[in-house]
């Protein structure tokens, strides 16, 4: 079986036609994971025993033709999304041992349409990074080059299935987390817009912000995921039921923004080159470019770290040493709690809660954390002005290709720079796109789509079309 | 810059111990972070910020709906510490 060949769509195809059975297929990915993943490590634990369950009673319901959306197709779930009875550790010492009490609403809604679980995937400790090299448990590598980061924190998901490891996989995107891995590593990832997902079941990183989305090969897988997923969970109040729409949206009614913010100091000329070319292509399908301006994208990085690490650091005091998993024993609660969480959470963990305790402490939270509200005001406007007038923006992921493990471990703030061009739209709530599409050397680029609140069907359908120009 | 003795007092309030050579690295990085958040004095000031909630603001009705009895006990057995289904916490006072 040849798995770099396997989409979705061709894996439901070769199952359909009886090629072969859910459990050859999944034999077949479980088999490629053994062989390679030692090396990747993309994967934090292997689901084996649920995934050959999981294949069986596929072929069970294949054969009585019951052919539902994802049946028998494996795939790989961020570590920080619990699967019933799997542990689940956020990459964290501190959830070593855990195990997930109950299935998160989109891990339900995968396993009704019958798709199989392989395994948990790496990602920064608690979702916190841009490179994976935040768990607890060591960094992926890039499929593309050993010596360089899969990006993150959803490093793990999109490295598995860009090294064939999984036909798709779930991530998390908090300021870039599906989109810059996916570029980084040369697959589809989609961040949904803020609603469009529920988190119930996603340990929460900044509960303003978090969202669930997928990665796959190609933009037609994407779009099969995000449909499964999608849709409003009574167990998370800020999801909703978006609209139907089976629009076709044709490239050459189109206008696309291209914000100059995204080109500015900083970006790899040879990644400008091939955004640029990407946009000159969609000019030429008959697209209408309009070079436009963010004016407050320059503030957007400052105001993301406020605001993510104030709500960290409400967020993680759930981390206790009571609740759950390690608890370091002490003499009063107070010393469980002050051990627990210093020896249990990691460096950028332990930064963020810092970060976000000091702007949220009495004195400063209006300089910070009531700024930050403020300037975040000004990142919507801009957005919406912008969508009064164009249809999608394009720009870049990343102002860089995957960067070398180490480069920037020990500098927070270039790390943080990393997110520069995923973190905007995250702060006004818009879904977002990363595709392929071009590479320097052999380390690919992705380019960004972003479109207006619930249109993740115009960014997909665009992209799709793009795809075959590409 | 932050000074060491505000580290210790922020670590103390997010209750995280730190060592030593945890708290130098924080005073520099924290330092670091905290004089980039000053680009946001340049930002304009809005005339009113509408509201600091994202998505709808539909509240759930404060109904009891029936869950499977086994999830209370699979909670309760994540905890470290527990005794006949409830979760023991070192005394307060």
């Amino acid at each position: 079986m040849e798995l770099a060949d396997f989409t979705i769509k061709k894996a439901r195809e070769g199952l359909k036609n009886k090629e072969f059975s859910s459990v050859e297929l999944t034999e077949a990915y479980l088999d490629r994971i053994k062989k390679i993943d030692k090396d990747l490590n993309a994967f934090l634990s292997v689901t084996e025993e649920l995934a050959l369950t999981q294949a069986e009673q596929a072929d069970k319901k294949i054969a009585s033709g019951e052919f539902l959306e994802l049946i028998g197709v494996p795939c790989a779930i961020k570590d920080a999304i619990l699967v019933e009875g799997q542990k689940c550790t956020a990459a964290s010492k501190i959830l070593e041992n855990y195990i997930a009490p109950y299935d998160a609403t989109v891990i339900k809604k995968l396993k009704e349409q019958g798709a199989v679980i392989l395994g948990k995937t790496n990602t920064d400790e608690f979702t916190m990074g841009s490179s994976t090299e935040n768990s607890a448990f060591g960094a992926t590598k890039n499929p593309h080059d050993s010596a360089r980061v899969a990006g993150g924190s959803s490093g793990g998901s999109a490295a598995s299935v860009a090294a064939n490891e999984a036909c798709f996989s779930l991530g998390s995107d908090t300021g870039g987390s599906i989109r810059q891995p996916a570029s980084f590593c040369g697959v589809v990832g989609l961040c949904p817009t803020y609603g469009a997902v529920s988190r119930y079941g996603l340990i929460a990183h900044a509960s303003s912000l978090d969202q669930i989305g997928p990665f796959a090969k190609n933009v037609e897988d994407a779009k099969i995921v995000f449909d499964v997923i999608k849709g409003k969970d009574s167990m998370d109040a800020t999801s909703v039921e978006p609209g139907i729409s089976n629009f076709k949206f044709q490239i050459s009614n189109l206008k696309i923004g291209v914000p100059k913010e995204y080109f500015a100091k900083g970006i790899e000329p040879e990644v400008e080159k091939i955004i640029r070319g990407a946009i000159k292509k969609a000019k030429e399908a008959g697209a209408k470019i309009v070079e436009m301006s963010l004016p407050s994208s320059e503030f957007a990085l400052a105001c993301y770290y406020i605001i993510d690490p104030s709500e960290i650091s409400a967020n993680l005091a759930r981390f206790d040493g009571i609740r759950y998993g390690l608890s370091e024993p002490a003499e009063n609660l107070s010393e469980v709690y002050l051990k627990t969480r210093g020896r249990g959470l990691g460096e950028e963990v332990k930064r963020r809660i810092m970060i976000g305790t000091y702007c949220l402490s009495s004195g400063y939270y209006d300089a910070y954390y009531k700024k930050a509200q403020e300037v975040r005001e000004l990142i919507k406007q801009d957005f919406a002005k912008a969508f009064k007038t164009v249809d999608v923006l394009f720009c870049p992921v990343s102002p860089f290709p995957a960067f070398k493990i180490g480069e920037k471990a020990d500098n927070p703030m270039s790390m943080y720079l990393a997110d520069i061009y995923t973190i905007p739209l995250k702060l006004a709530g818009l879904p977002g796109l990363s595709m392929p599409a071009g590479k320097i050397g052999n380390l690919p680029v992705g380019l960004q789509i972003i479109g207006n609140h619930f249109q993740e069907d115009k960014i997909m359908s665009i992209a799709e079309q793009l795809e075959k120009m590409l | 810059m932050i000074s060491k003795e505000e580290v210790k007092h922020i670590a103390k309030l997010a209750r995280l111990e730190l060592t030593e050579k945890e708290t130098e690295k924080m005073q520099k990085d924290l330092s670091e972070i905290l004089d980039y958040f000053n680009l946001l004095k340049k930002a304009p000031n809005p005339a009113k910020t509408k509201n600091f909630v994202v998505g709808n603001k539909n509240l759930r009705k404060d109904e009891t709906t029936p869950r499977n009895a086994t999830i209370a006990e699979k909670l309760i057995a994540a905890a470290p510490d527990k005794k006949d289904g409830y979760i023991k916490v070192k005394s307060i006072l």
